[in-house]
């Protein structure tokens, strides 16, 4: 059959420096901008539409714009972590649907180990943050507060640290075959158990890698779409979603991919099952958990068990995700992860994964972003893509 | 082993939230009550996040509560126990853990409000363990 789509993704690219100390980040920004163009069969003169995070330098996008030379009828500067990229998408569809521009270009671009960044402390973003004094002086590092809540998830469901390291063990098995992954060494279950822990009951290899580098999309009208091929993805259905701490009533089991997946599900009219792959935002395996849950996978609280004996490795599991590695293996550009999420569903879709990790006959798949930190203020946003013959 | 670690972070202070900071050099923890919806939040503002009033008001917790999740950062000079704590108000804040060994650190647990002095000498508060 064919599916009706408001927009298509024509162009991807994922920037394969993992450690940028000779560039500078408008450099990488242009990169991965030409890389995805010429993935598309497009020029630079065909983009009208410009969609970035709020860590380009300058104000918005304004010199990103000026530096890349781009013609521009409409801008997007929607920041939300490392879901931003997800949501762009979405945003890029609507606005193509509405006739705000037709070829719209989302970049990623970040350098955090060329700037010597080890480990995410607070992510503190304005001195006048009105959390600030309640959160800072506790010293809550992102790893912390995702620790805190794989511990409530063990408390609550039972789940083990086993069962988290099976995540990092399944991204693992398919970092190897990506020569561009930061970790391409295949982990087992007791290699994750007895690498240090950085905040119980997360070890270092429960927690994503830090990498220089980026990416970009290419998004475009259906019309645009038909005359560049069938390496094309239709986008089928997008939802987004913000979750806080709610005045105090914390709850640490839930993430806001409950909505957005549920909204783009529906505007997709398919369903988990109905999905040969899946992206999943995996900052942290605990957020791998929550949100195979969260999008209805599995039902809550039996995230450990879905993940376990790899259910997650492609050729093996139920489940195919992350196949390039994801961010506990491959790549984790800025901190953000959404964007090479929904790069790889787009190589799953063309049939352009690696052949180890491709999934046969793959026509519907799912790319999932996260921002922010699950246990305070997150975003979350979700894309169903599909073959165009899907 | 006992500890009470220092917090070397000054919480920043404002206007809308000196108050909550005077009453801590007091050992009182206050939170804030909403005059029209009657809900409490934390952390406390000048309008209720339920209803979006400005008629909000303090009022002291009782300062006992228990751990809804705890982690103890390692990757530090001195480890530390973050957690969230449900107050017997029923609202959940963030805090540490302090006063005990981390092995005796459990989701659960009774806690008792005590305050703990900044690098700046502002009173931050934190649980230990309420052994009734």
């Amino acid at each position: 059959m064919t599916r009706n789509a408001k927009a298509c993704i024509a162009g991807i690219y994922e920037h394969p420096t993992r450690l940028a100390d000779d560039k500078t980040l408008p450099q990488l920004h242009a990169e991965i901008a030409l890389g995805a163009l010429r993935d598309a069969g497009l020029e630079k003169k065909d983009v009208d539409g410009y969609f970035c995070d709020a860590t380009v330098p300058g104000l918005g996008s304004l010199s990103m714009a000026e530096y890349l030379g781009l013609d521009l009828r409409h801008t997007d500067t929607t920041e939300t972590g490392g879901s931003s990229y997800v949501i762009h998408l979405g945003h890029a569809m609507e606005a193509i649907a509405a006739g705000k521009c037709s070829v719209a270009l989302i970049t990623l671009a970040g350098r955090p180990r060329a700037s010597g960044v080890r480990m995410l402390g607070p992510s503190i973003y304005s001195s006048e943050s009105p959390e600030l004094g309640f959160e800072a002086p506790y010293r809550p590092a992102l790893v912390s507060l995702y620790a805190m809540a794989a511990r409530r998830h063990m408390h609550e469901f039972g789940t083990t640290s086993e069962q988290l390291a099976w995540v990092k063990v399944a991204a693992s098995h398919h970092a190897q075959h990506n020569p561009n992954a930061r970790l391409r060494d295949v982990v087992t279950v007791e290699d994750v158990l007895a690498s240090p822990m950085i905040a119980d009951p997360l070890h270092r290899l429960d927690c994503c890698v830090i990498t220089d580098g980026g990416g970009a999309l290419i998004v475009v009208s259906p019309e645009i779409a038909r005359s560049l091929g069938d390496r094309c993805v239709n986008v089928l259905g997008h939802g987004e979603a913000l979750k806080h701490q709610r005045g105090g009533e914390i709850d640490l089991m839930h993430t806001s991919a409950i909505r957005s997946g549920r909204i783009a599900f529906e505007e997709a009219g398919l369903t988990p099952d109905d999905m040969d792959y899946a992206s999943i935002y995996d900052s942290f395996t605990i957020t791998v958990i929550l949100t195979l849950e969260d999008l209805g996978f599995c039902a809550k609280g039996e995230g450990g068990r879905f993940v376990e004996d790899g259910n997650l490795i492609s050729g093996i599991g139920m489940l195919p995700f992350d196949t390039d590695g994801g961010g506990l293996c491959n790549n984790h550009p800025g901190n953000r992860g959404g964007m090479t999420k929904v790069i790889e569903a787009v190589r799953q879709l063309r049939g352009e994964a690696h052949p180890k990790v491709q999934v046969p006959g793959c026509s519907l798949a799912l790319a999932h972003g996260t921002g922010g930190n699950i246990a305070v203020r997150m975003s979350s946003s979700t894309a169903i893509l599909g073959r165009m013959d899907a | 082993m006992t500890y009470r670690r220092p917090i070397p972070l000054d919480p920043p202070v404002n206007f809308e939230t000196e108050p909550f900071w005077r009453f801590a050099e007091e050992g009182r923890l206050m939170l804030k009550r909403c005059g029209s919806c009657r809900k409490t939040h934390y952390y406390p503002r000048g309008h209720c996040p339920f209803c979006l009033s400005d008629d909000t008001e303090w009022h002291e917790a009782q300062g006992t509560g228990e751990v809804y999740s705890f982690s103890v950062m390692r990757r530090t000079d001195i480890p530390y126990a973050i957690a969230f704590v449900t107050l017997s108000e029923g609202i959940t804040m963030m805090s540490h853990i302090v006063d005990c060994p981390f092995e005796a650190i459990a989701i659960g647990m009774p806690v008792r409000l005590v305050f703990v002095t900044s690098e700046g000498g502002q009173a931050v508060p934190v649980f230990r363990p309420d052994n009734g």
